[in-house]
């Protein structure tokens, strides 16, 4: 009998499980992964070169698209490196917002998560269920944005504006009846944040829903439980962070540790896991939106009983009021000033982190006293995550890989930057 | 922090511990970078490299007006402006450190010379150091030596050229069509024009 031999399997890069644009050259004995080698870099746009040729506001809107399923976290990062240098104090308002919509983010990212790692599985009803939930939550950064997705609405000194005081309503059309629009627009009549409140009441709900789908379903757990298996001690030397690092079984959450904006004073547990499996990153991240859904539910109950203002009022950074500069010289100037040239940061650099859903999402800035940055580096929590799959899918089976990278949540855009 | 700090200065001395932002940096030798990052995981428990970069100091401090604009757009004022603040090293690895167990951070930097782009990897104590430093060559040509496995990763398959050095142009070298005729893909030279909207200016 002739000798078997391994042979190399191409994965991607236009694969619906492949999450985007990834290319796996896959080394088989058999089914069984002997070597994984991801080929990244088909979404490389180069937004770290294009964010030294821009002003720092203008770079907000590339940090959308970097993760872009989680794209008020990143601007998150971004916009507190850049207060953070020039030592800018954040309204408590906007501080709350900023939180709100971090949480709202993470809910987002982690349904759309849940959505494509069950569909990749074989679990079709969970994504569209999911998808369902995350149509409300876009709505709502529609409403304060007025984008869908990316949503450029943090600046630095606070946020673009305050919450809107309605909810836009669905339009009547020749699909949608009378009755039927009623029904759709119940929860939209009163303001963005009584919109948010209903669906925080809800929402606890509809994650119960999908874990009846899932967390007991016996297809389910064969193909989770054990798979991917990482212990602490790996966990770190791979850099992993946020659910990854939480599912080895790790206590570090950057917005327990090192707390950021207001976090500190809102009340939130720390889900971590024991094996260290898919199944138990699975866990985390569904317990993850439940904390999220709470800390929602405590902004939304700060900001209904506290106003103030969402925009420090620096106006080297952040635009005067449009009235005052129709009669007043220096807003005038500043306003001018601010949307030609921009701002200029001191000398120095520094590196800011957020705990973005997929884990530690940092960005590293240099300057060197322009209005433009020196080096921008951004730390990327998928990078590390991707470049563990060869460790993680050794030995597994080939329809195990699916199951690693769904449990990564992969993102191209953070990756490839 | 200031705990840290203190055992910093005593481990490598006054001179290379900094401390800005709320921020500690350590500014060590390229040469002793593997000793030194062992002993920064072994005895100060940095046990997560959060982060590795490449930086290019060839442009720092330099204000635009100097010819980088175009001709069309900023042509009336330029004046050159040469940098005081030049730096002696052009190139620089940059290495983000997280302490899990004692909850802190460290940036530990480490200027190459002029002469070469070695520096040694650090994948034997930190292994996610593995495609970082991939990374790092890829977009700046840092040769990391001992790596055993440094290919491109970001850039397209057989790209020419380190695109975040300073002297690469934004706008790149070569653009991609397909060519009926030929049927195939082809690389031409660039055709666009660099176009500054914004000019860098620096303001005390």
């Amino acid at each position: 009998m002739s000798e078997m031999r391994n042979y190399t399997l191409n994965f991607g890069p236009q694969h619906p499980a492949a999450h985007g644009v990834l290319r796996l050259i896959l080394e088989l004995d058999g089914e069984v992964i002997e070597r994984a080698d991801p080929h990244i870099g088909l979404l490389h746009r180069g937004t770290e070169k294009l964010a030294e040729s821009k002003p720092y506001n203008q770079s907000i809107g590339y940090m959308d698209r970097l993760d872009y399923v989680s794209m008020m976290c990143n601007e998150h990062a971004y916009v507190m490196a850049i207060e953070k240098m020039l030592g800018l104090e954040v309204p408590e308002r906007a501080k709350y917002i900023r939180v709100m919509f971090d949480e709202i983010t993470r809910i987002l990212n982690h349904l759309m998560w849940l959505g494509t790692h069950a569909l990749d599985v074989g679990a079709m009803s969970v994504f569209l269920y999911a998808f369902r939930e995350r149509e409300k939550l876009i709505d709502c950064y529609e409403a304060v944005s007025g984008s869908r997705m990316h949503a450029t609405y943090y600046r630095p000194g606070g946020v673009y504006r305050d919450l809107p005081d309605k909810m836009p309503q669905y339009l009547e059309s020749k699909l949608r009846k009378k009755e039927e629009l009623k029904e759709m627009n119940k929860n939209r009549q009163g303001s963005l944040l009584d919109f948010i409140s209903d669906f925080s009441e809800n929402f606890p709900e509809s994650i119960d829903q999908y874990s009846g789908l899932l967390t007991d379903n016996r297809i389910w757990k064969q193909r989770l439980v054990n798979i991917g298996v990482v212990n602490a001690d790996r966990a770190k030397q791979l850099g992993f962070t946020g659910p990854m690092l939480r599912g080895s079984g790790v206590e570090w959450d950057l917005r327990k540790t090192q707390p950021y904006s207001v976090y500190e004073q809102l009340e939130f547990d720390i889900p971590v896991g024991v094996t260290g499996d898919c199944y138990d990153r699975y866990l985390v991240r569904m317990e993850e939106m439940r904390q999220s859904c709470s800390l929602v539910k405590q902004c939304v109950r700060w900001l209904k009983s506290n106003s103030g203002p969402v925009m420090s009022d620096d106006h080297k950074v952040s635009p005067p009021n449009r009235g005052d500069m129709k009669d007043d010289m220096e807003s005038l100037i500043h306003h001018f000033k601010l949307f030609t040239e921009g701002y200029c940061l001191p000398e120095g650099e520094v590196y800011s982190a957020v705990e973005a859903p997929k884990g530690e999402f940092g960005v590293y800035l240099v300057s060197d006293g322009a209005n433009k940055p020196y080096r921008i580096k951004m730390r990327a929590p998928g990078f590390p995550h991707l470049a563990s799959i060869d460790e993680m899918a050794k030995g597994h089976m080939l329809s195990d890989v699916v199951t690693i990278i769904g449990t990564q949540d992969i993102v191209f855009g953070e990756i490839d930057r | 922090m200031k705990k840290l700090k203190q055992q910093l200065i005593k481990a490598f001395g006054t001179k290379s511990v900094n401390d800005s932002f709320n921020e500690l940096t350590l500014t060590i030798d390229s040469s002793s970078v593997v000793e030194v990052c062992t002993q920064l995981r072994d005895d100060f428990k940095f046990d997560i490299l959060i982060d590795l970069s490449g930086i290019d100091y060839l442009s720092y401090g330099e204000a635009d007006w100097d010819g980088n604009a175009s001709s069309s757009g900023y042509g009336r004022a330029r004046e050159i402006q040469l940098s005081e603040k030049k730096q002696s090293n052009r190139f620089g690895v940059i290495y983000h450190l997280l302490s899990v167990s004692n909850n802190n951070r460290l940036r530990v930097k480490a200027l190459l010379p002029d002469d070469s782009l070695m520096i040694k990897t650090v994948t034997g104590i930190w292994n996610s150091a593995d495609w970082y430093e991939r990374e790092a060559f890829d977009l700046f040509g840092i040769l990391f030596e001992n790596h055993t496995d440094l290919r491109r990763i970001l850039t397209d398959y057989g790209f020419v050229g380190h695109p975040l050095r300073k002297d690469f142009p934004m706008i790149g070298e070569v653009e991609m069509r397909y060519d009926e005729e030929l049927g195939r893909v082809v690389y031409e030279p660039v055709s666009i024009e660099p176009n500054v909207n914004v000019p860098r200016v620096i303001r005390k």
